[in-house]
């Protein structure tokens, strides 16, 4: 048995990242995310880790990337205008493969929007948000125990693949407070970045002949090394020649997409003779969970199913689940974003209808539950 | 005997990318040099940049080195020298990478005094776009973005890290090497947060459009404007005006970030030892 507490979502985050052997947060206040901060500037110096409140959103981003070539295993956390902010070390983060874990606990937007309301609307952006094509893996946990264990596996995946994870999940629960279990530690198995084990001399940081995710070698360890956030050949130095670039990029969507059967994660609630599906994620999986128990009651064959791995997208699944139901309802609070992902897995094998709301209140298992009548 | 930059150039990545007249070459041997007197080893150090002409400075030398995004470069080293306090760290920039694009990083590591030291190559121009204004381009000249000359004001650059709480504050040029040798050696050597701008030039995208005839006329504008700071305090403004002090412009002491926020975790864990 291990540890239980009652914990808000935002601070299960925080004890996730150190069960998962974090020993660095840069961050920047902002609602409504500061809670993962604020706990993390209480704990990390008992444990001799580092924390830091940068001058901006920016400089966050930058030092969790510096802060992981120096081999420690970092975090930041932020929401909306942050996590536009991060975007561009984001991108810098993805082509240089740094393992590094960013959360971005979603509020309405555009712009300043709603600090303290809910919102789904940043889900695109985390796929999107920085310029170039890139890899990218998103975690949409859904209960304060899942943050928790959510953000442990954001940070072996971040190590087992090289690359920074984005956890989204809603203001709604990262303020709520739930009983969680922190289990002994090792129940959870935790990942380390694979270190290289050659001479330094023979030491190339993208080394594509070691594999789709090379060893990565840390700062002063002895492995001297360039990194730079210019597109680069296998040595860590420039390069603007054909076929490199295509082919290097290639290998870093290869490593992630190539890898969905690890990475792809989702609950199902009686989807198996369902007739009507409800996809759904975060505040809105919860209200969908609620909505289809609702229907079983009234008689009518409806299931949930769950993203907890949001990007890469469950397109298999969701192609399956399209050709035996009569249709798939996603609820969401946008006005409509991770719909069209739905309906471009379906291809029209069902009909998907979405339900937005962006009034900074969450869709009710009422809601689902009528359009599930409407739709059956 | 001549120096053997050798030992510290990464085979194979020269020529560099400087244009013919550029003056960061002479930085480039300059801060070779100054390493090689304080001795320390290649891995124990990490050379961190963003973009422009000079943060290409990095790919040259077989140090730990980081290439990051433009402006970006101190959070960057700040990350790594949090997470390694016991290793040396240091920035190369440029005019508008360190003061335009990264102004609030720049002023912001001069408050904290993190033991990093920052080199800040002063061009007057960004050189590696073809030539636009950036916050040290004298009113007056031309720019690409300021055809009918520069109306835009300046920044100091050392007076921006001393106002903003910088604890050792130095300029050098690239005309005078022995003097710049020695002053990267003491900024480095300083404990906290140390800015060493060097005034440079840029003949392609600065010096031709501003009746520099040559890069020479551009060292030899340098030898001219440049005084010591020791006989600039001593001359009435009428006879410093036009004129620019190098030197040690600033010292105190100061406590360093890492030492001290360290030195509270210590602390911490000694108390909840006993309180356990």
């Amino acid at each position: 048995m291990g540890t239980l507490k009652l914990l808000q979502g935002n601070e299960a985050c925080a004890e996730g990242a150190l069960y998962a052997g974090c020993t660095f947060f840069a961050g920047y206040p902002i609602t409504p995310s500061t809670e993962v901060a604020e706990y993390l500037a209480r704990r990390l110096p008992l444990i001799g880790g580092a924390f830091l409140q940068m001058e901006d959103e920016i400089a966050a981003m930058a030092a969790v990337i510096g802060g992981s070539l120096a081999g420690a295993k970092t975090l930041t956390a932020t929401s909306g205008p942050g996590f536009s902010l991060k975007q561009e070390n984001l991108g810098f983060g993805m082509l240089c493969e740094v393992p590094c874990v960013i959360v971005d606990v979603m509020r309405g937007g555009p712009s300043t929007g709603v600090p303290t309301g809910p919102s789904q609307s940043d889900i695109m952006q985390c796929k999107w948000g920085t310029h170039g094509d890139h890899p990218v893996i998103c975690l949409t946990p859904a209960y304060v125990q899942e943050i928790f264990s959510e953000t442990v596996r954001a940070f072996n995946l971040a190590e087992k693949y090289r690359t920074p994870v984005i956890i989204a999940f809603d203001e709604i629960v990262g303020h709520m407070r739930e009983k969680i279990e922190i289990p002994d530690k090792g129940v959870i198995p935790i990942e380390n970045r694979r270190r290289p084990t050659c001479p330094p001399s023979e030491y190339m940081p993208f080394d594509e002949t070691k594999g789709d995710v090379p060893p990565v070698a840390d700062f002063f360890s002895g492995y001297r090394q360039h990194i730079t956030g210019l597109n680069h050949a296998s040595d860590g130095f420039p390069v603007n020649a054909s076929p490199r670039i295509h082919t290097d990029e290639q290998r870093l969507i290869r490593k992630v997409e190539g890898n969905r059967k690890d990475i792809i994660k989702y609950e199902t609630v009686m989807l198996d003779d369902a007739e009507v599906a409800v996809f759904a994620y975060g505040v809105s999986g919860r209200s969908g969970k609620n909505a289809v128990e609702l229907a079983r009651e009234a008689g009518i064959k409806a299931g949930l199913f769950r993203p907890l791995t949001i990007w890469p997208f469950p397109e298999e699944e969701v192609a399956a689940l399209a050709s035996r139901v009569k249709a798939i309802i996603v609820p969401e609070l946008s006005l409509g974003q991770i719909v069209y992902e739905v309906e471009r897995c379906a291809k029209g094998r069902c009909p998907v209808e979405g339900i937005f709301r962006v009034d900074g209140d969450p869709i009710t298992p009422e809601q689902i539950l009528a359009k599930i009548k409407e739709v059956k | 005997m001549s120096f053997n930059y050798d030992q510290y150039i990464r085979g194979g990545k020269l020529p560099h990318i400087w244009c013919p007249g550029c003056t960061y070459g002479i930085v480039f041997k300059s801060l070779l040099r100054a390493v090689d007197t304080l001795k320390i080893p290649k891995d124990d150090i990490a050379l961190v940049s963003g973009i422009g002409c000079a943060s290409r400075l990095p790919g040259y030398i077989d140090w730990n080195t980081l290439h990051t995004t433009h402006g970006r470069a101190l959070p960057f080293a700040t990350g790594l020298k949090m997470a390694r306090p016991d290793k040396k760290v240091m920035v190369v920039s440029g005019d508008g990478d360190a003061t335009a694009i990264g102004g609030n990083h720049f002023i912001h590591a001069c408050r904290r005094n993190i033991d990093i030291t920052v080199i800040v190559l002063n061009n007057f121009i960004y050189g590696m776009t073809g030539g636009q204004h950036s916050p040290t381009t004298p009113i007056g000249h031309f720019a690409t973005t300021m055809p009918y000359g520069n109306v835009d004001p300046n920044f100091n650059i050392p007076d921006l890290a001393k106002g903003a709480g910088a604890s050792w504050v130095g300029r050098g040029t690239a005309y005078h090497v022995p003097a710049l040798d020695k002053l990267i050696i003491e900024a480095m050597n300083h404990k906290g947060l140390s800015v060493l701008e060097i005034i440079n030039a840029c003949p392609t995208t600065h010096g031709r459009r501003n009746k520099f005839k040559s890069p020479t006329d551009m060292l030899l504008w340098m030898k001219d404007t440049a005084l010591p700071i020791t006989a600039f305090d001593k001359l009435p403004p009428e006879k410093t005006a036009g004129k620019f002090p190098t030197g040690v412009l600033f010292k105190k002491e100061a406590p360093e970030f890492c030492e001290t926020y360290f030195a509270l975790a210590e602390r911490l864990k000694k108390q909840k030892e006993k309180g356990a």
